[in-house]
């Protein structure tokens, strides 16, 4: 399985997932995305990479944020883009998901991106698209969302230069959570020794420190001497499927505050995936507060995703 | 009817004490006898056994057939001819079928299409609520005398345990056997992989196992309330079989039997996302696999059956958790069972008991052994041959296995059912 993201020389084919993936892989994409993100700022910021590829966004679950970054990223590597909400689309007729790629891969696309909230659907479609079709997930159910722990590693490389020593902290849904799985996968890999989850017991998976974690169910505790905090964002339904008792309560216990940021170093960043809910993960303060880097992550986004795009795609002489 | 001879066989009979090398004597459909020729015996048709065991037919406490309602992964007809293959003479069908097993109409039409089938014989297994729909009682009575050998809920879930308690009330006035699959659902919350660190990585919804541990407590409460009798199906964790064991030596009539992969895949094993490993309930941890197969020894868990579920090619195409659990199971079901007696858990004659006698006696069948005046149920296998699992040797017609590809020691070479031979190689 591990293999289906690599072709026979090592390289990516398809982006599905951070497992399996070495640290090599994992900072060229960084060092790939480092000579895109100059490009962001000049006045001209187009490069002709993907000229004449047709790239499908198959969003089987709304998304704003990610579905704007991955249209940009593609635009900006001079692709064709074709974005596609399936929730209103071909699946809610009957097709499925099997027909629905079959038949866009007969209009000859080159690159197939993918939310969906089942886990394993990427994996699935990649096992099924044709060989010259790259798959990137962009988010399966609660299994990983690896262009966004990417987008993570990116800006924390920006501010914190090495990975080695670093102390990280994930507050919030670990249990729904895809990003934090990915994000988890990728620190680890690059070399983070100290990866903190923090949460209730209702939040946090079984045998969460089988992933390389330590948890803990007091934030207090957790946010000790850390240097990135990561918060992650908490759905509605949580508090109507007896996860949690009220917003209100989450904040009092797991909601970073100016008090609780105290703990961490002094340098610390705080980051959030979006979108945020204030007052119930993060202080308001906090969120636009001098440390937070929420928006260097959305602008991060574009350059980490355009770098993933132009490193699995397929040579052209491949296409049948 | 023809008089079979069987020779030159090692003869393993749990049941009778049997361990021998020695000759069967079959006619009129039943055992003759067993070592001493029967005065006058001149048989039309002799089977030379020579280096195989000759054990009696195994006797499989689940396997869905597919047949009626699902006759596009597998029919009465292809899944016995399979079962056949595999030296199981007797196959226990589930009541979720298609319409459900809940009147005798539905028995009546699967005797007759198994029967026209001619290979292993199938017993129905009635629905202990109408419909399975878990609220009110079956006409069990009915049922029973159309021919169900038991009943059951299969995977649905009961209203509450008031629907349950009844059940087994009612079910044990008629005397009739109730098999219990135990799942709290509510727990299970539509799970699909156990709750450990595979489904936490691959952030798959997960199955805690008390989703079944507390099902199978509630039960144990209910059976001994209710004096029913009792079989608890297919169990896949520790915790369930040390409960069993505790229930056993108070003196609760009950018994239990486990899938044969619970006995040899854990969650471990599972290739990420591959549907095949896709079943309920899930595989455990390997520290369950252990217990479960030390209970055997033991005897807390008293058989194991194939819990076969054959399925077509589209129900496993599809993001793992949105494909049809299950595995097609009947045809590894011997060569499973001998790799338990290779890998030194069990010994032969154990093993054999675990797929004969003791269902047998948990279904109170006069069959499973080889006493004189039973059916002539009997499997001749050759615990030596490799065979590999592949289209050329495969016969049910769902391909949905974890073992595709892999090659097995230990092959059926006939099976006979009431004296006829159903399958030879």
């Amino acid at each position: 399985m591990i293999d289906l993201q690599l072709n026979s020389e090592g390289k990516l084919k398809h982006f599905l997932t951070i497992e399996g993936l070495n640290k090599e892989i994992l900072t060229e994409i960084l060092d790939v995305a480092e000579s895109f993100s100059s490009m962001s700022s000049q006045r001209v910021k187009k490069v002709p990479l993907l000229r004449g590829r047709t790239i499908v966004n198959l969003f089987f679950e709304n998304s704003t944020r990610t579905r704007t970054t991955f249209e940009l990223a593609a635009t900006r590597l001079s692709a064709d883009v074709l974005s596609i909400n399936i929730a209103a689309s071909a699946t809610s007729k009957g097709e499925s998901l099997l027909d629905t790629i079959n038949n866009l891969e007969a209009m000859f696309v080159d690159m197939f991106v993918v939310r969906h909230g089942i886990s394993g659907a990427g994996h699935f479609i990649a096992q099924h698209t044709a060989p010259h079709i790259s798959v990137i997930n962009a988010g399966d159910g609660q299994h990983a969302h690896p262009t966004q722990a990417m987008l993570d590693m990116f800006t924390i490389r920006q501010y914190k230069q090495k990975f080695d020593h670093l102390k990280v902290a994930i507050i919030g849904d670990i249990l729904h959570s895809r990003v934090a799985r990915s994000q988890i996968r990728a620190l680890n890999t690059l070399g983070v020794k100290d990866v903190r989850v923090i949460a209730p017991k209702t939040l946090l998976p079984q045998f969460v420190e089988n992933l390389g974690v330590t948890s803990f169910n007091d934030i207090e505790e957790g946010l000790v001497g850390s240097d990135v905090i990561i918060m992650l964002r908490l759905q509605k339904e949580r508090m109507t499927s007896a996860l949690l008792p009220t917003e209100r309560e989450y904040f009092k216990c797991f909601g970073l505050t100016e008090k609780r940021l105290k703990l961490a170093n002094p340098d610390a960043i705080v980051m959030h995936p979006g979108p945020i809910n204030r007052g119930v993960e993060i202080e308001s303060s906090i969120a636009d507060g001098p440390q937070s880097v929420i928006l260097q992550q959305v602008t991060n986004g574009v350059a980490v995703r355009m770098a993933i795009m132009s490193l699995v795609i397929q040579p052209k002489g491949n296409v049948s | 009817m023809t008089k079979i001879h069987i020779s030159n066989g090692h003869i393993i009979d749990p049941a009778n004490n049997i361990d021998q090398l020695g000759s069967v004597y079959i006619a009129n459909g039943q055992i003759l006898s067993v070592n001493e020729p029967p005065s006058g015996f001149t048989a039309d048709f002799t089977i030379d056994a020579i280096d195989n065991i000759v054990c009696p037919g195994f006797i499989d406490l689940n396997a869905r057939l597919r047949e009626p309602g699902q006759t596009y992964k597998g029919t009465l007809l292809s899944e016995t001819k399979a079962a056949a293959s595999a030296g199981i003479t007797s196959v226990c069908l589930p009541p979720d079928t298609s319409p459900v097993i809940d009147s005798q109409a539905v028995v009546e039409l699967i005797h007759d299409k198994s029967e026209k089938a001619g290979y292993s014989q199938v017993y129905p297994v009635g629905a202990l609520t109408y419909k399975l729909a878990g609220r009110e009682l079956s006409s069990m009575a009915a049922l029973k005398q159309a021919g169900c050998i038991a009943v059951s809920n299969a995977m649905a879930p009961f209203a509450n345990l008031l629907v349950l308690r009844r059940a087994m009330e009612y079910a044990s006035s008629h005397d009739l056997l109730v098999m219990y699959q135990p799942n709290e659902p509510s727990l299970s919350n539509m799970g699909c992989a156990h709750e450990g660190t595979f489904a936490t990585r691959y952030g798959l919804p997960g199955i805690p196992y008390a989703a079944e541990s507390a099902a199978v407590a509630q039960c144990l409460e209910l059976v001994e309330l209710t004096g029913c009798r009792l079989h608890f199906s297919q169990i896949s964790c520790k915790r369930s079989a040390i409960k069993i064991q505790q229930a056993k030596k108070y003196g609760l009539a009950i018994s239990a039997d486990v899938a044969i992969h619970q006995l040899h895949i854990t969650e471990n094993d599972i290739e990420p996302f591959n549907s095949v490993y896709h079943v309920l309930p899930p595989f455990r941890t390997d520290k369950d696999k252990q217990h479960l197969r030390n209970s055997l020894a033991q005897g807390t868990i008293d058989a194991i059956c194939s819990d076969h579920q054959p399925h077509d090619l589209d129900a496993k195409l599809g993001a793992f958790p949105e494909t049809e659990p299950g595995i097609s199971s009947l045809e590894t079901l011997l060569p499973l069972m001998l790799r338990l007696v290779k890998e030194n858990e069990i010994n032969l004659s154990q093993g054999i008991a675990l797929l004969t006698q003791n269902p047998a006696n948990i279904l109170k069948l006069q069959s499973g052994a080889l006493t004189p005046g039973f059916s002539a149920d009997i499997c001749i296998f050759n615990p030596s041959t490799h065979w590999q699992v592949n289209d050329e040797n495969w016969k049910s017609e769902g391909k949905n296995t974890p073992f595709w590809g892999e090659i097995f020691e230990g092959r059926v070479m006939h099976t006979i059912q009431a004296g006829k031979i159903i399958y030879s190689l």
